[in-house]
Formats: C-alpha cells, structure tokens, sequence
C-alpha cells in the first residue's frame, strides 16, 4: 500500500546514478564550465521560486520582532537596515496577554485531546473492518468511505442546536467530539488499508495460541500499526491545531489561538504587534512537527489524498 | 489491498450453531461500536437534519419549499459567492496542478532538491488562516510595508530610474515650515535681489538622494536684482557641520519643485532646481515666499490596492496556491519517481528529445497522479473558507466571499437564518457529491 513504500519529500529520487560519478572527474574544465552553464538557470530559477515561497513567513517573524510604531510605517526589511531596532516585548506581550496564553492552552487540549481519541477509534474499527467478520461489513465500510467527502459546513447548524440543548456548546469536550468524528472516515479508512496489509499469518498464529482479540489488537497490531499511526496523528492534530471554523461555531470563551487572532484581526492595522507573534506563536508547533516527522506527513498524504 | 477478501475471519464464520457468535459479536461491537456511534450522531443524523431544515424558513416554523434554494441564485452576495467559487475552481486547481508538475520535474535532478521541496512544502503545516495573516502583510498597499508592493516599486524604481523619493525628509533648521504633505514654507519672507534662499533638508537616506546629485554651491550667486534665488539641499554633513547653511560636501537635491508663493498662499511661480540644488525666479513684485512644494515628496508609485475589492479573489487564491503548490509537487514527485527508468531511457535512445520523452511517455504515465492532485484540489477549493476569512479585511469580504464563507456568514455572522444556511450547506454537499461516486468506484476497483 501506498503508506509504507511511498518516496518522501526529502527522500531523494535515485536519479543519481553512483556508477556515473568517477567518470565526471575526469571531465575538462571546459565541460565543467559548459554544463554549469547550461544548469544555471534552472538553478537561478529554482532559487528565486524557493525564496519567493520562503519570504512570507520570514516577513512574519521580522514583522514580530519589529516595535509597534516602526511597523505600522515600515516593512519588515527594514530589520536589516537596522537589526538593533528588534525586540522581543511584542512576545512578552503576547505571553503576559491572558487571553491569548489561555488560548494556546486550549489548542494544546483540543488537538492532543481529540488525536489520541481519533488514533485509538480509528485503529479500533479499521482493525475490524480489516480482520473480524460481521455481516454487511463491505457495505458499512463504503458508507464510510462516502462520509468521507462530507463538508463540515453540513453538520454545523444540527450540531449548534445539539451543543446548546445540551451542555457541551462552548466546551473543550465538545470541539474535540466534533473533530473526532470528522477525523474518523479519514483515520478508519488509512487505518484499515494498513491493516489490511499485515500478512495474515501472523494473526492467525496469535488465534490460534487462544489470544482474545483484544489482546491481539493492543499487543500485536497497535505496535506493527505505528507508521500508519503517526501519520494519522500528524494529520489529525495539525488540522485541529490549525482549525478555525469548528472553534468559531461551538464557541465562545472556549477560544483556541486560531480563533483568539480572529477577535484581533478587525483591527489589522493597530493591533499588527499583537498578531504578528500570535500567529507566529501559532506556526512554531505546527513547523516543529512537520519538520520532526515530516516522512509520516507525506505517507498520510500519500495514502489519502483524495479527502 | 485485495487481502480484504481473505481475512481470516470469513473460513470459520459460515458453520451454523457456533458457540462464539455471540462473543464474537460482542468483540466487533466494541471494535466498531464507538466510531458508529461518532459518525452517526456527528455525521449522518445532522447530514439528514441539514437536508430537512433547508426547506423550512428562518424562524424553522413555516415550510417553504424551495425557497431557501432560489434564494442562492438570486440573493446578491449570494451569487457573488457563487461567481468567486466558480472562478476558484476555474483556475486553482488547475495552476496548483500545472505548478506541482513543473517544480516536481524541475527538482528532480537538482542536489539541493530535499531543502527546495521543504520549502515549498512547509506552507502545508501553516494554517491556512496563518497563511491569510501572512499574506495580509505581504499585500499592504502601502509600497513602505507591503512586500508585493514594495518589490513593485523597487523594480519600477531600478526600470525607470526616477531616483529615490524623499519620502520622510524634515526641515533642517526651523526656519522653514511645513510637513511632507503641505510642503515646507520658509517662515521669513524674500524680496528679489537680496540674499540666496536656503532650503535645507534631512532625513534623507543616501538611498532617496536624486543620482545626479553634485554637492551644494555654498557661494550660490543669483544674476544681481530682479530675481530670487537659493538652494535646495541636503542639509547633512557626517560628522556635523552648520545647520541651515550649505557648506562643502552637503550633496543638492536636484528635481525638487519650488514655489514661489505670494503673501496670500497663493503660487505664482514654479521651478525645478538644478543638479546643485539651485533655483532662480525672475520675480520683481513685492515680498513673497518660497517653499518646496508637496510634490517633491510624493510617491511616484503608491502601491497596488491587492485587498481592496477589484484585486482580493486573485490576492486570496496567489496565498492559497502559496499554500498547496508543496502538496502537489510532492504526491507528483511521487509518482515521477515510480516511473520506471528504463522505460524513460529506452526513449531516449530511440532518440526522443526530452521534450519529446516528457510529453509523450512521463506525461501519460502521471495522468492517474495528476488527475488525484486536481480532484482533491477541486474539493478544497470547493470548501475554502478560512484563507478567503484572514486575508480579506473587512470592506472586501463581500467581494471576496465564497460559497462555504456564505453558508457560515447567514447562519452565525448575525443574519442567523438557519433555513437559508442549510440549503447552502446541501448545495455544497451536492457539489463533492461526485467525489463520493469516484472514492466508492476506486474502493470497488480495489476490491
């Protein structure tokens, strides 16, 4: 299957061909210099695009560093004609501002809380639509993947009245049950095709020494499973940390630092201090996990691209 | 994939009276249990309850209908929900596809290729509504803060050579008056024939200084009576010198405009000072007064207006591709390198040129890839909401709106009309409804 023997972004593609390089040496430097030409602008190219997708966000963090009466009349390059002007009290603001660290607070319980829920059901019901039999277990599985298309927008005004008729309307609980579900015809279906994949022998060797299924699943399958686990839990927790829309609709108070930045936008031009080391404040997780796991990313990718 | 069908599971299950259907019923029902019960309750039921509520009214009391559905077509800001998601996916998916492609091929044999596809990449990990922040500054129309705007102007100025613009210039003594804006006035008022005028400047980065510049002429001499005359200059000398007088390496600002001004405010004159700064007027009438005038100190170019409502769909959706370029150019990339090699070098020994290799052998090859990208594409383009919510302001957010803002915006951004709300929600739901068809026909295939 796709998630386990899929190229990753950094993975290079065996375009190099070792055997090729000892007959390079032996080039002239004329060739050298003919070849060298001939790539550089490719290379050129190549770097102007790679800056061209990198400005923006080290716009952002220059914009952060910069003191608030400079940056509502300047660029953040300006940093560069004079980098004694950076300070870090637009940070110190944004930490001794309560609204925004009980914000960071709660995005850290949603997205931790609802990926351990939405790893453990996902691998739960994608192990028995891989390896325990029920009648219309084929159909059941194509509803799911039908589900998988489903706007958020669809659930919103039931759920609304739902969250309010009930207690969990501007709760933690409740945004982390309502990204659950949505995570789960993504993390069933990633979970079972993984499933699916492990050679059946070792199963039924485990069912035939009489252990429960139970057992199975947590001893044997949960471990085997983690490549698929990870890239289901990077997902699922950048795509709540990053979530805006589901936080907007079920609360209000209950703030995650997506919604926090929302309230401050309307005043983009006098509160730019603020939220320019909000959301750079916001980034630092999600960069961290893409750049500490970003093989799993790109599998989870792989295997699901079609959401 | 095809492993489904032999599970272990199946051999034993068809025997009639086993003792441990009912154990093994109860194992799947705890299995499956929890995640039947989430989807049900947050999925399927609201699906169902969305579809019934888009044929009642606001108040969900009188039936209506179709209504609600007809009010989408004909609503104003409703269709231009409809026009900009339209032309969302007329061209984002496509460019995002096309852009893929070409860095995918691009990089594949370049050294430095995994620091290049992280680049691209890494706006994936950003929210989208982070990425609307981000983009909100780059596109200020302001040329002195906006990115964009500001590489416009630089690229202008470099093309046209106009020179700097003494965009933050100050009065070097307070014998002149005045602000950027109005102009500086000097306080005193000059008759023809006497002493040279001198308008001295600051706050003039080298940068801003005309190119022709020489230095000032600290003996300025004007052609004896009849006429006023001065210097405009750079009144900055490292290492101090006397303010208000031009002294030996303070460096004339040439182009600026002056005006000869009667006691009413009113210009009579104008000229343009010399690469030494120098300016003269024939005048003979009674006492007047010089100033620089404003236009010395406006912007020559005053940036592109990118949020403001004709441009805000193009500056929403150049941050959108920002962000899913890396998404594409890495499930291509993928598919690039599965193509077998030897394939691609029997071509080229047949004696196909790269382009030749590219369109009639890669190409056709990556169909099932790129047709993946610009589907998925298609269906987050069809949703996008938080990008369109961050990066326009307030005043363009009609302009900009799409159909997911739209559905959001009548059932909780104050107008609350759950009924209306609802049929956007279902018209969304039936516009990826032929995605659920493809998923379901690729899951069957698979089978």
């Amino acid at each position: 299957m796709a998630a386990t023997s899929a190229p990753t972004p950094g993975s290079p593609v065996k375009a190099k061909n070792p055997a090729l390089a000892p007959g390079r040496q032996k080039d002239g430097f004329a060739k050298k210099i003919g070849r060298w030409s001939r790539r550089a602008p490719l290379q050129i190219f190549l770097a102007l695009i790679a800056l061209f997708w990198l400005v923006p966000t080290v716009g952002l963090f220059f914009t952060s560093i910069m003191p608030a009466d400079l940056i509502s009349q300047d660029g953040w390059w300006k940093f560069f004609s004079d980098p004694s002007v950076a300070t870090f009290d637009n940070y110190r603001a944004v930490f001794n501002n309560n609204d925004l660290t009980s914000a960071i607070w709660t995005t850290v319980l949603i997205s931790v809380g609802n990926t351990v829920l939405l790893v453990l059901l996902s691998a739960m019901a994608g192990y028995a639509f891989a390896w325990l039999e029920f009648p219309g277990r084929d159909a059941l599985f194509v509803v799911v993947i039908g589900l998988l298309v489903v706007p958020l927008q669809t659930a919103l005004i039931p759920i609304f009245k739902l969250y309010q008729s009930t207690s969990l309307f501007d709760t933690v609980p409740g945004l982390i049950l309502f990204h659950v579900a949505f995570g789960l015809p993504f993390g069933v279906f990633l979970m079972r095709n993984f499933f699916v994949g492990i050679p059946k022998d070792i199963l039924e060797s485990a069912r035939i020494d009489g252990a429960s299924e139970l057992r199975i699943f947590f001893k044997l399958m949960l471990p085997l499973a983690l490549p698929a686990i990870a890239s289901l839990a990077i997902f699922q927790f950048l795509w709540t940390w990053n979530d805006l829309i589901v936080a907007l609709t079920f609360g209000n108070d209950t703030q995650p630092i997506t919604v926090a930045i929302f309230s401050q936008l309307r005043q983009f031009g006098s509160n730019i201090e603020l939220i320019a080391p909000a959301s750079f404040v916001s980034l630092l997780i999600p960069l961290a996990v893409f750049f500490g796991f970003q093989k799993y990313f790109a599998q989870g990718l792989l295997a699901g691209s079609v959401k | 994939m095809s492993h489904a069908s032999s599970s272990p599971a199946e051999g034993s299950g068809a025997k009639a009276p086993d003792p441990q259907r009912w154990g093994r019923r109860l194992t799947t029902a705890v299995f499956l249990g929890p995640a039947v019960v989430m989807l049900l309750v947050w999925l399927v039921y609201p699906t169902i309850a969305t579809i019934y509520r888009s044929f009642f009214d606001k108040t969900g009391d009188d039936f209506v209908w179709f209504e609600n559905y007809t009010a989408i077509f004909s609503t104003d800001n409703l269709t231009t929900a409809l026009q900009n998601n339209a032309l969302w996916v007329a061209v984002v998916p496509a460019l995002v596809t096309a852009i893929g492609l070409v860095l995918a091929v691009m990089t594949e044999k370049i050294r430095w290729q995994v620091a290049f596809r992280l680049a691209i990449f890494m706006p994936m990990a950003i929210s989208l509504f982070a990425a609307g922040v981000i983009w909100r500054i780059m596109d200020d129309k302001d040329p002195s803060k906006g990115t964009i705007n500001a590489s416009i102007g630089a690229v202008q100025d470099a093309l046209g050579g106009s020179g700097g613009v003494l965009t933050r210039a100050k009065a070097s003594t307070d014998a002149l008056t005045g602000d950027l804006r109005t102009g500086f006035v000097l306080k005193a008022t000059v008759q023809g024939g006497a002493d040279p005028v001198f308008l001295g400047l600051t706050g003039i980065p080298p940068a801003q200084v005309p190119t022709d510049a020489v230095d000032a002429n600290p003996q300025v001499e004007g052609p004896s009576s009849g006429a006023i005359f001065g210097t405009v200059w750079r009144d900055f000398k490292p290492g101090g010198g006397e303010a208000g007088v031009p002294e030996a390496g303070e460096l004339g600002i040439p182009g600026a405009t002056v005006e000869l001004r009667d006691s009413g405010g009113k210009v009579l004159q104008t000229v343009e000072t010399k690469p030494d700064g120098s300016f003269t007027f024939e005048y003979n009438g009674g006492p007047a007064k010089v100033a620089i005038a404003a236009k010395t100190f406006e912007e020559p170019f005053s940036g592109v207006s990118w949020l403001g409502p004709k441009l805000i769909n193009p500056a929403i959706m150049i941050a959108y591709i920002w962000v899913w370029a890396g998404f594409a150019m890495v499930i291509i990339a993928a598919g690039l390198a599965a193509i077998s090699r030897e394939v691609l070098e029997a071509a080229r020994t047949d004696g196909a040129t790269e382009w030749q290799v590219f369109r009639k052998v890669t190409a056709p090859m990556l169909a099932p890839v790129l047709s993946v990208v610009f589907i998925t594409m298609l269906i987050n383009v069809l949703k996008v909401f938080d990008i369109v919510l961050s990066v326009a302001p307030a005043s363009s957010q009609d302009d900009a709106n799409v159909i997911a803002l739209a559905m959001w915006r009548t059932s909780f951004g104050g107008v609350n009309d759950f009924g209306l709300g609802s049929a956007i929600a279902v018209f969304l739901l039936l516009l990826v409804l032929p995605a659920l068809a493809l998923n379901i026909r690729r899951f069957k295939r698979e089978q």
